[in-house]
């Protein structure tokens, strides 16, 4: 479990190495309270839907799983499924959160629907059947995940917050020096692989 | 046909999904190692953009607007399987060293952002243009991250040996970073640098 808490937080970071839900990453860094906003309600999000998706994926789409009904391999029908969970979870989400906790609803509100388009939630559900996680490390690769992703975008955001003060050429202001700062966090982050 | 001219010209460059929209940058940043399967992705998210603009905009009149988000993910899911399935069966190495991206490409905003933005409004054959278009711009800009890491990477195009490498005894000594992750960034960011200097209309205002 440690070794699965390292790699999905550091060396395999889903924003970072993997470029898993870049355009979020890079549309909503501009300060660090949004960022930490967005990256709290990804933790929630990963941390719920990759478990769910592993149970439906072992006990439904799975080759072999149905076979008692005389059902062949729905494995085809993964993608749509996994989505269609992704939507109806961040909509339930959504309507507890307004119904029971309207404060913390207020601070997340806008961020859950965006959630849904943001691949770094399907990817993770993706990568967890290709890496053939059981139920206990699916929980803990969705939160460590989710964890790891919220860590990059507060990082980058608090440097964007800094670089407001910065004389950056014309051409690059903006989204291109983003990038070349996401490059070099990037390459920071590649010196935890040797753990 | 000006307005078909500009659907299908103008994302290439005066309005790129990547450089400017900031749409669809994961699966540019992570399939861009090798040409090959840079290609392959580039050829699928055109055909997913382009079929998924026409027919979300065959439909626009018939969609309720508080479920239009699930009607056009079930459209665009439908057609990602498909492909899936098409490279699944013809092939099969280039779909697994796609691993897990080519799903992505359901949930990549380009393909989200268009249909919303411009197929809901428009008929079904401009709409398919645009889509079309916007499969260009964003091949554009993976195919030059593609070539240059594979290149200065490990020396190949298409797996074709261009540079020798000192490996095998040649002359040029592969730049194992362009093979990871910051180089994308880092190309992608300079990509922009040189297109913002081009056209100098998309230069961002101070903030």
């Amino acid at each position: 479990m440690s070794e699965l808490f390292v790699q999905s937080i550091f060396s395999q970071n889903l924003a970072l190495s993997l470029f898993l839900g870049m355009c979020t990453y890079l549309a909503v860094s501009k300060r660090v309270e949004t960022a930490t906003g967005l990256g709290i309600a990804v933790i929630v999000v990963q941390g719920i839907t990759v478990p769910v998706n592993n149970l439906l994926y072992h006990y439904v789409l799975k080759e072999g799983a149905l076979a008692s009904q005389g059902i062949p391999s729905l494995e085809f029908l993964k993608l749509i499924s996994f989505i269609g969970v992704i939507a109806a979870m961040v909509q339930i989400l959504e309507m507890t959160l307004d119904k029971f906790f309207p404060a913390l609803y207020n601070a997340l509100g806008i961020f859950l629907p965006l959630i849904t388009v943001n691949c770094a939630i399907l990817g993770g559900s993706l990568l967890m059947v290709e890496r053939d996680y059981t139920f206990v490390e699916s929980v803990g690769f969705g939160l460590f995940s989710g964890i790891g992703w919220a860590l990059a975008i507060v990082a980058l955001a608090g440097i964007r917050e800094r670089m407001k003060y910065s004389d950056v050429p014309d051409g690059l202001r903006g989204l291109g020096i983003t990038f070349i700062t996401v490059g070099l966090i990037a390459m920071a982050f590649m010196c935890f692989s040797g753990i | 046909m000006g307005k078909a001219r500009d659907a299908l010209l103008k994302p290439i460059f005066d309005n790129n999904p990547i450089a400017l929209q900031v749409l669809g940058i994961c699966s540019a940043l992570a399939v861009t190692t090798k040409l090959e399967t840079t290609f392959t992705m580039c050829l699928a998210v055109t055909f997913v953009t382009t079929f998924s603009n026409f027919s979300v905009s065959l439909i626009r009149n018939f969609i309720p607007s508080s479920i239009r988000m699930i009607v056009q993910m079930t459209i665009i899911a439908s057609l990602v399987i498909i492909v899936d399935e098409f490279l699944k069966a013809f092939a099969y190495d280039t779909s697994k060293s796609l691993s897990v991206f080519v799903g992505l490409i359901i949930t990549n905003c380009i393909i989200m952002g268009r249909a919303e933005a411009f197929a809901m409004t428009n008929s079904p054959g401009i709409s398919a243009l645009d889509g079309f278009g916007n499969g260009l711009g964003y091949s554009v800009i993976l195919l030059f991250v593609g070539t240059m890491r594979e290149l200065f990477g490990s020396g190949k195009l298409f797996g074709q040996e261009i540079f020798r490498l000192t490996t095998d005894g040649g002359w040029y000594p592969a730049n194992g970073l362009m093979l990871l992750s910051p180089s994308a960034f880092i190309l992608i960011g300079l990509f922009i640098w040189g297109l913002r200097t081009w056209k100098k209309e998309q230069v961002e205002e101070e903030r």
